[in-house]
């Protein structure tokens, strides 16, 4: 029993931690946000596809790093502290899914991919997708789709549980940009009008390990989305003085910044089980994973939330990051199932089980 | 990271599981007295078996466990339903404090009798006037020859009358600042100067007393840790209590979880939709409470000592508590209104949560200061 990372563990968190506070200080992620068209530039991707990093968790078997869910948390985790804007994650969603049939392959060589999941007039379930596919060919709209705009590839998901593959750029697929709450990810409403697919095939197991490997990535994403948020608040409250003394002196304020690290520290515990289940004890993978997306969504919120509280008016202002945090963790709590949703699983397993 | 267990822990584990199974003692009878000598003459077999002080050292009557194999134990005993051991102040509080801080005498003195349950223990650090200030208090000690002279008031004492020696904080320099006059002392409960008054709470029983001392004595070589060097003392005890009973509690979380799922299930409210969150979001925060937990441990492990995090466990613990107890309320309906149903004294008794063992804020202070390291506030 060691439940703490690795040597190599956190050797890949520092070194993920420094290269990317070098290459996104918040001035930067301020750029791409809001001046930068699909919110990357090539040079930012080819380096980070030179690390290897968009098939961390991919098996060897199939061209990846063959490292496991613990270790593509852990990256995510510092994505979120230092709120890239880059396509990794979705890339990530799309290599899980393909994976899942045996062909992630598909996004060798730093090509990008991403997940077309919510079906216009959809809800809050994220499994209940009601596109049905004409033999091979798709006909629907998918809203609010990550990086679609500068993906190569699309999976897409589709009535009864299954999987399709679209090249991005196929007749019948068109591509428009959506405002998105969270502007350092850029979202878009796709359209498939009789757009040819390819069917994924793979076992239900696999893709709902799949599925879970990318709700764990994004709730350890809002780890480090909080925990960021959560330093910021920290800093401001020793710093600033009201009433001739740091805010930080006043148990309101002081208490705040305690539960924000109760609920970070909570949320970090969740998302590395979750993982770490998801690599070695597939029995508990599943209610693991809902765990940790449904914890991590609402801790995400709150503690940006609270922050921004801490900050006072200060955070209320389009020239401060913070606001850059709480859209973040906000948008990645209607992701990939939100904590409602991941509850209702939780009730399903522990209640509906003898 | 690795969340299975070694080879050796599971080894431990089926070793405590099997001989739980084979050494149940059945249930707890009815009446404080009863209940009482049924929790002693467990604990006697469970020393007997060199448990009952399973991560203290073996030479001094412990088994020298680690932490995860104390962590294992505990979780064992949870799932055998097993009762808990007569001397539990001692055992988690008393018998570390004097190893950390007693002398060779004093721990050859008092560690075996605890184990045995000879000598059961209690804690006399709060008082009306001194709660969460504990460092105010106000009872003083007087040296006169080789004794010490106590008067005052001590509140909240679970198990005086069970006791034989009194864990007691008092002021033996009223001049120095208030958290350098202190002692810490073992008070001999059998004498005169020792009145001990029941103290109902509001489930109605009397689990605690309050003390009143009036010149009782105490010999000089009762002190732990050096006179006036009692604050160090206690916070030791107090960080054990923290440390340890957290990790105990969060089990007791998920029995009572478990319990509660039942009842939902018995009772239709288990298919009702807002249940159904609360019930999962329960889940998800005893989940939590218990990965901390062994977080808490690993880092415990490395370090040596339990660190402030301990403060986050014991007060999720009592939130996660206090809200599991209320969901039973809602779960059972106007039936909420009779006393008759056990779930009504969990609940009552949950109130006391945030406030035993170190208040819900003054755990955040702790927090707030000493792990983010924001300014205090004088």
């Amino acid at each position: 029993m060691n439940f703490d990372l690795s040597e190599d563990q956190v050797v890949i968190k520092r070194t993920a931690r420094e290269f990317l506070a070098a290459r996104y200080r918040l001035d930067e992620v301020r750029r791409l946000a809001l001046e930068e068209e699909r919110g990357f530039t090539d040079a930012q991707w080819e380096e980070i596809a030179g690390l290897g990093w968009p098939e961390l968790a991919v098996e060897e078997a199939q061209g990846g790093q063959g490292l496991g869910i613990v270790e593509l948390a852990v990256v995510a985790e510092e994505l979120g502290y230092a709120l890239a804007p880059t396509p990794l994650q979705s890339t990530w969603a799309a290599t899980l899914l393909l994976a899942a049939a045996g062909e992630a392959g598909r996004l060798a060589g730093g090509r990008r991919g991403t997940v077309a999941q919510w079906d216009e007039g959809g809800d809050f379930r994220p499994d209940t997708s009601t596109l049905e596919p004409d033999g091979s060919r798709l006909t629907g709209v998918k809203l609010a789709v990550h990086d679609a705009a500068s993906a190569d590839l699309l999976v897409v998901t589709a009535a009864g549980g299954r999987h399709f593959v679209v090249a991005a750029d196929a007749p019948g697929v068109s591509i428009e940009s959506a405002e998105a709450l969270d502007t350092t990810r850029r979202l878009s409403t796709v359209t498939f009008d009789g757009a040819e697919g390819e069917e994924l095939t793979g076992s239900e197991a696999d893709f709902g390990h799949a599925w879970h490997a990318v709700a764990v990535a994004c709730a350890a994403e809002s780890v480090g989305v909080a925990q960021r948020a959560m330093e910021m608040a920290v800093v401001y409250a020793k710093d600033r003085t009201q009433f001739e003394r740091p805010i930080g002196t006043y148990q309101a304020v002081s208490h705040r910044c305690a539960q924000m690290l109760l609920e970070v520290e909570g949320a970090r515990s969740a998302s590395y089980w979750a993982a770490w289940a998801l690599d070695h004890q597939p029995d508990m993978a599943s209610v693991a994973a809902s765990t940790a997306k449904a914890y991590a969504s609402d801790a995400g919120v709150r503690v940006t939330g609270s922050a921004l509280q801490v900050h006072g008016g200060i955070g209320f202002t389009w020239e401060h990051d913070l606001h850059f945090f709480l859209k973040r963790a906000n948008a990645n709590a209607h992701v990939y199932g939100d904590a409602r949703w991941h509850r209702d699983q939780v009730a399903d397993a522990v209640l509906l089980t003898p | 990271m690795d969340l299975t267990l070694s080879p050796t822990e599971e080894e431990f584990r089926d070793e405590a599981r099997a001989w739980l199974a084979d050494n149940d003692p059945g249930p707890e009878p009815e009446g404080d007295e009863a209940g009482f000598e049924f929790r002693r003459a467990w604990q006697r077999k469970l020393n007997e078996r060199g448990w009952a002080g399973l991560s203290w050292p073996e030479r001094y009557g412990g088994a020298g466990a680690s932490q995860i194999e104390q962590a294992i134990f505990y979780e064992e005993i949870a799932r055998a339903g097993a009762p808990q051991m007569a001397n539990v102040l001692g055992l988690a509080m008393g018998g570390p404090t004097v190893i950390a801080h007693g002398t060779e005498e004093q721990r050859e003195r008092y560690l075996s009798p605890i184990l045995s349950a000879d000598e059961i223990w209690c804690q006399g650090f709060s008082e009306p006037q001194s709660g969460s200030d504990l460092a105010s208090l106000k009872t003083r000690a007087v040296r006169k020859g080789d004794e010490w002279i106590v008067t005052g008031q001590k509140v909240w004492t679970t198990l005086a009358h069970q006791s034989k020696w009194c864990m007691l904080v008092a002021r033996t320099d009223p001049d120095a600042a208030k958290h350098r006059g202190l002692t810490y002392f073992l008070m001999d409960m059998d004498q005169d100067g020792v009145d001990i008054r029941p103290l109902r709470q509001i489930t109605g029983e009397a689990e605690f007393n309050e003390l009143f001392i009036e010149e009782a004595r105490i010999p000089h070589e009762n002190i732990v840790g050096g006179e006036n060097n009692g604050w160090v003392v206690a916070i030791t005890t107090l960080m054990h209590e923290r440390a340890g009973l957290a990790f105990a509690l969060q089990v007791d979380v998920q029995i009572s979880l478990r319990q509660l799922m039942e009842r939902a299930k018995e009772t239709g409210a288990a298919t009702d939709p807002v249940i159904r969150q609360r019930f999962a979001q329960l889940y998800i925060e005893a989940q939590v409470l218990r990965l901390n937990a062994y977080r808490g441990l690993t880092r415990t492990m490395k370090d040596g000592q339990p660190g402030p995090e301990g403060s986050l466990g014991k007060w999720h613990w009592g939130e996660v508590n206090q809200s599991l107890t209320e969901l039973a309320l809602d779960i059972a309906g106007p039936r909420a209104q009779l006393v008759d149903d056990p779930w009504t004294y969990r609940f009552l008794r949950a109130r006391a949560n945030s406030i035993e063992g170190g208040t819900t804020e003054i755990l955040k202070n702790i927090v707030a200061e000493r792990v983010l390291g924001l300014p205090r506030a004088k």
